[in-house]
Order: C-alpha cells, then structure tokens, then sequence
C-alpha cells in the first residue's frame, strides 16, 4: 500500500471531526448536555456521541424543550434513540416554564421564541457547562461565523464582535462562573452530508421526513398541517396532500413541501435539486427578517 | 459550464481552503461566483441578493453580497471575522475559511489558515503585488499551508493583457523564493465576468494552466499529511464498566502522525512504558489501520497507567518531553505579550502554564525583518519567543506535524484564546 492510499471520504473526515469534538468536551468541561431538538441534525449528533464514547454509554444527559406543539412523530422516534443509547432524557417544558414565571406568554411571542428563556432555565437549573447543538454553518449567514466552542456569558448571550479564535483542533473551554458554552460539533456539515450520513448509518429519523399523505392547508405560502393546535383562518382550505417536511419544529409554524421521496436516496436527489434552503422555504420563525437569526441567536437561541 | 451540481458519491474527499485579498481585490465576489457557479447558492439567497443589488442601485447581481456577514459587519462594509462557506463539486467538498485582509486582523487571518490545505491570495491585476499580499503569502507559509494558488484577478480590466500576468508571476516568484511555498499555481481570472474560475477563458488563449475551480478539484492533498511518524494524543479513556464490556480499557483520540496497527510496538509518553496494540476500534467495529485525521480507540495488551493528555508513539520514533519551547507566535490581543508573563498552553490534549522566558524577536510580516529589541509583541504581531512550561510537552517542530507543533495560549484571567504557537525545531 501506498501513501496515496491514506485516504478517508470527506464523511469520515466530518465524522472523525465531530467525534473529536464530542471527547474534548466530555473530557473538559464538568456537566456537558447535549440539546435534542428531534430532527435529523440532532439524531446525527446522538449518532455521532454514540460512536466517540462506544462500548460506554454516552456520559451525558439529553436535554429536550417539549414546546407542547411537537410532533407526535418526532417525540417516538426521540424515545427509541434514547431507550436504545440508555441515556437519561431531560424534559424542559415551555408549560412549566410559563406556569413558574420563568417565560412570560404575552400571547404575541411564538412558543419558538419561548423556547429560548426556558432553554436558558433549564441549562441554568441544571448547572450544564456545556451544551451540544446541532448548529451548522451553512444554514444561514450568521451562523458562518460561529466558532465550534461558542462562548455564552452568564446571561446566556452570545457577542458576534467578541469570539475567541479557534485554531487547528485546539479548543479552548475555559468558563467563569455561571457561564456555558454552546458546542457544535456539527459546524462543518452540510445538508447533504447529514442526509448522506443517516443513508450510510441506517439510523431512525421521525417519519414526517418521508412522503405521506397528510391534512394541508396553505398559509403565507407554506403548507401547514391540520391540526387542533393550530385552526384555520379564513380562506383556509383544508386539502389531503402528499408531502414530507424538510425540518422539525413546532408544529404551528412549521411547514411541509409536496414530495413523493419516500427513501433517504429519493430525498438525496431531493435536496441535490432544491432551489430554496431549508430554513427559507419552511421556517415560519425565519422569515420577518434576514436577520431574524442572528436576533435570536444573540439572546440565547440554539 | 463544467458539471457541478452537488453529488453524493462516497469516495468524496474534502479540501480546506482559506482566501486572502486586500479589500475590493474581489474576494467577496470570486467566493460568490464559487459558490453560484457550483450551485452552492439557493433560490432564496439569491433573491435576496438580487433585491438588495436593486436597492442599491446596481445594474448587475452583486454576487459579493452572497458571502457578506454579521449585519454590524455589513454596516461598516467590511469582513472583520473568520467565515465559512461550503461547496461542493461531484468529486470533492470544498471548506472556505474566508478571512479578512488587512493588517489589523492578521490573527483572523492565521486563524483560517490554521486548518487550511491550501491557500488563496487574491491580487488586483492593475496593481500588481502589493505589501497586503506579500504579507498573506508570507502568513500562508508560516502556517505551513502546503498549497498556494495566486489569482490575479481583474484581468477584464487590463484587456486580458498576458504581459501584465507575466509581470506579476515573475515577481511573485521571486518573492516565493524567501518563503516556504511547496506548490504554487498562478492563475490569471476575472472573478465578475467568470473568465478562468469555473470556465476556461476565451479572452487569454496565451494561458494553459488550470482554471481555479480544476486546480481546486484537482489539487492532492492526502499526501500533505505526516505518515510516518506515529502520533496519538489520548483524548479520552474509555471505560464502560458494564457487564458486557466489564475489563475494556480504550484509548480514544485522534491520529495526529503516522500509522498505527495492531500488533504494533509502542510507547506511551511521557511515562516512558511500553506495549503492543491490542486492537483499535472505530465504534463497533475493529480496523486493520488508523491513520490522521481518523478518530479512533486504541487498546493496548498491557494493563499500563494512561490518560489523558499522554501520547502513543512508536518506541524508536517519538518525540522527546520538553518544558522548553521556542515557537513562533501570533499575538491575538490587545495586551501585549511581555516576558516574564505567565498563561495557560493548550497542545494536543494536554493543557499546562507556560512562563514567557524571552521574546526573541518581532517579524515583520511585510518585510521579513527581523526585530531583536522588540521586547514585546501587541495584537496582530508575530514573534520568536521562548517558554517554559509546569510540565513537559511532547511536541514536534510543526513544519513535520501541524498538530503535535501547534499550541494556544490561553489568558488565565480571562479565559481568552490570546496566542497561537508553531513549534520551531
Ligand atoms: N472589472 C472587474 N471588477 C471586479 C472583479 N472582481 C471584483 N470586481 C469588483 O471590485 C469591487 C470589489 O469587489 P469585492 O468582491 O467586493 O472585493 P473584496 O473587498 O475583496 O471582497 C466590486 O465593485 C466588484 O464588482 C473583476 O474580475 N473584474
């Protein structure tokens, strides 16, 4: 063999990456978490945690913000990752946060947006140090610039103007009190790298990610799913459609696209053809203003 | 148009890159072309780009505005941080570290050619070599970056003029010649009307190099890596006491050097023991080799006291402990570095406090002088300088291993990254 034979696939380089990054932190900081949101990004994070601490369990818990408006779909697939990893889930309820004052529901500010104080709580409650995010770079213009160890003040705030540098692998975790920082391990995937690596895993998504028949009604331009939670206005017409969602959120604000791809293969093709990006086309949250995210990100948000 | 909608094929490798241009040489723009010609760039995006050129009044899409940033970045129009982009062709996947030119923010600069296998200078074909990107090559080659590519790019506005290229590799040539460079490409490009950055020219038939998207595709760069000398930091030990799996004892890191198998004959430093490879997992199953950038887990056949912080090397081929350390630094904050300062040293996965012994001397990133009174280093400068460390560290000299050479300093009071070290020798 030859020294030109050394080669790894650009997928086991992300994955050699992110596993580095998961024993760092795991090694360093005292009480990491890692923050499940349900979709695929996270399931690959539990994935990649699974392999970096492999034959032990993964040392730290999981930390969910049920918002109350979660797909039924999303929370079964979270149970059988978390059964099957014996790892211990940790419930963070928007409800809970609302009925302790910890929120406040104004009646105007999307339970999205909720999350974030409630998210703060928990993390605060449970003294987590560290918390592991799927966050990736390409998703929007402000997450371009965030580091892989994103430094949060004890007020959970993240300062765009004021991030340490990060150089080669060498990661700085150095805290004061009551400070954390947000972990993506992550950061250097791309949409199709997370949908080339669940193919090549084999592991459980939430099955609204595949085609399915599904209740629809149009809503500034979305397709959003009949449900109780969330009733129609007027000039809203309820039609059965075949559709498959690109992300998962709350329910309310989070749209579908008609799809027919039923395989991780066909959704591949999908996404290798899309012409809008995930967040555009079916993020309710995203779309008041192009810097939507960065807003939010600087309060605390994922 | 070359053929270069995002594909999937598992033998894909990767290429990080970092790009250096003085403002408005056109590197917002090139990047935006990268990414708009690799159909990198959605639907979406690209409305909003065309809604913002109109608002400003431009007759064209401002592909520029593509890679733009942080909104207060956007404001004062400029890019003051690291960014990362991503692209992908049917072959390779392509990391942008996008770094801002000029000499205030070399250290963003340093930063994005840390992890950088080859890098980028942009320069403006009417004003030829300027001191900016003297400095970004000469940055480039402290870091170790083993792939250069010079893109002399407005070549639209010098009517496509091969003397004016000549000129400029010449001279660039010349001034490589002071520098550590082991591949150099020069490629004459217009980045806004695409001549020579996807598609090949029909204005320079003089020219019959690569174009840049080729030479990016085609550049080798598996090879960059050391093979040869066996480097495993332990990051972590791996004890799931379970029934199951109740005597696993792993090592888990990632190989920095060399090949490591089972069977093998190894060392564990800086405790000086010896073992054999038992066995090296990667999850569930076990591998015949492990070689960098591989994340994996090593078990040895003797019950020997390793943690973290430790290295794995062969016994005839490893790195002697040292707690002196004479390094080349960039400085990365406004404090200045003085002698006789103490700070923490993160290197490889093991973290220690280093006293600063003597500050050798200052570089001057444009001219290469070198300052012997100097006597301290601010923000954005660069230096020889001497430490001495609590505890020893097993380090190579980073021009033979960019990570087992390498190190930061960390301000203990703060807790902020402050310096990035490259280990002489
Ligand atoms: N004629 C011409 N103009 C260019 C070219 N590349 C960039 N520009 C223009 O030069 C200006 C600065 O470009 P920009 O990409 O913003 O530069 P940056 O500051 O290096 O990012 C803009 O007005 C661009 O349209 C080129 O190849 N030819």
């Amino acid at each position: 063999m030859t020294h030109a034979d050394y080669r790894l696939s650009q997928l086991d380089q992300l994955e050699a990456e992110s596993i580095h990054i998961f024993r760092e932190v795991a090694a360093e900081f005292e009480k990491p978490v890692l923050m499940f949101s349900g979709g695929k990004d996270s399931i690959v994070m539990l994935r990649l945690a699974e392999k970096a601490f492999y034959p032990a369990k993964i040392p730290f818990p999981v930390l969910q913000v049920d918002t109350g408006l979660d797909f039924p779909e999303v929370t079964t697939t979270r149970d059988n990752w978390v059964n099957r990893l014996g790892v211990k889930l940790i419930v963070a309820s928007i409800d809970d946060a609302i009925a302790d004052g910890v929120v406040i529901d104004d009646g105007k500010t999307s339970r999205n947006r909720l999350q974030i104080g409630t998210l703060l709580n928990a993390i605060e409650e449970n003294g987590f140090t560290a918390a592991f995010g799927g966050g990736r770079r390409d998703e929007e213009k402000a997450r371009a610039k965030e580091r892989v160890y994103s430094h949060r003040d004890e007020f959970g705030q993240w300062d765009p103007k004021n991030q340490r540098p990060e150089l080669w692998s060498l990661y700085n975790g150095r805290l004061h009190a009551g400070e954390h920082m947000r972990i993506f391990p992550i950061s250097n995937w791309t949409e199709l790298d997370i949908w080339d690596y669940i193919g090549r895993e084999g592991i459980e998504i939430p099955s609204i990610y595949f085609s399915h028949q599904r209740r629809v009604f149009e809503r500034d331009g979305m397709l959003m799913s009949e449900t109780p939670l969330n009733p129609t206005r007027d000039g809203e017409v309820v039609t059965e459609r075949t559709v498959r969602f690109r992300t998962c959120g709350d329910i309310t604000l989070t749209g579908c696209v008609e799809s027919t791809a039923s395989t991780i293969e066909e959704i591949i093709d999908e996404v290798a053809a899309a012409r809008v990006t995930e967040r555009g086309a079916t993020r309710g949250d995203d779309r008041f203003s192009e810097a939507a995210m960065e807003d939010r990100k600087k309060e605390g948000y994922f | 148009m070359a053929e270069t909608t995002p594909g999937t094929k598992p033998q894909m490798d990767l290429l990080r890159f970092a790009t250096a241009g003085s403002v408005d040489d056109g590197k917002s723009t090139l990047i935006g072309r990268l990414l708009y010609d690799s159909k990198s760039i959605f639907a979406d995006q690209l409305e909003a780009v065309e809604r913002t050129s109109e608002a400003k009044g431009h007759g064209y899409v401002d592909l520029s505005l593509l890679t733009d940033g942080l909104r207060s970045e956007r404001e004062q129009g400029i890019t003051i941080d690291v960014a990362y982009r991503y692209f992908a062709t049917p072959n390779r996947k392509f990391i942008i570290a996008d770094t801002p030119g000029h000499v205030q923010y070399t250290r963003n600069m340093v930063t994005g050619a840390s992890t950088a296998d080859l890098g980028l200078v942009l320069v403006d074909a009417r004003n030829g070599l300027t001191e900016q990107s003297r400095r970004h090559a000469v940055l480039l080659s402290l870091l170790r970056v083993p792939h250069l590519v010079l893109c002399i790019n407005k070549m639209d506005l010098v009517d496509y003029d091969q003397a004016t290229y000549e000129r400029i590799h010449a001279e660039f040539t010349q001034f490589a010649t002071k520098l550590n460079i082991p591949d150099l490409e020069v490629i004459p490009i217009s980045a806004l009307q695409g001549d020579n950055v996807v598609d090949r020219s029909e204005h320079m038939p003089w020219y019959s190099g690569p174009t840049l998207m080729h030479h990016l595709e085609h550049v080798h760069v598996a090879s960059d890596r050391d093979l040869v000398d066996v480097r495993f930091p332990v990051q972590y030990v791996v004890r799931p006491k379970s029934d199951e799996h109740h005597d696993y004892r792993g090592y888990a890191g990632q190989v920095a050097g060399g090949v490591l198998k089972p069977g093998d004959e190894v060392v564990v430093l800086p405790s000086g023991m010896t073992s054999t490879i038992a066995g090296i997992d990667l999850f569930d199953r076990e591998v015949a080799e492990a070689f960098p950038p591989m994340s994996v887990t090593v078990r040895l056949t003797d019950d020997v006291d390793v943690s973290r912080g430790d290295m794995i090397a062969r016994v005839k081929n490893a790195p002697t402990p040292t707690q002196d350390i004479d390094a080349m630094v960039c400085w990365m904050t406004t404090t200045p570095l003085k002698p006789r300062q103490k700070l923490a040293i993160k290197h490889t996965t093991r973290t220690a406090r280093a006293l600063v012994k003597d500050i050798q001397y200052r570089l001057d990133v444009n001219s290469l002088h070198r300052d012997n009174e100097a006597g301290e280093l601010g923000l954005n400068e660069i230096g020889r300088i001497q430490l001495r460390t609590t505890v020893p560290l097993l380090c190579d000299p980073y021009s033979k291993n960019r990570t087992t050479g390498s190190f930061i300093l960390i301000d203990e009071a703060t807790g902020v990254t402050v310096g990035a070290g490259m280990i002489n020798g």
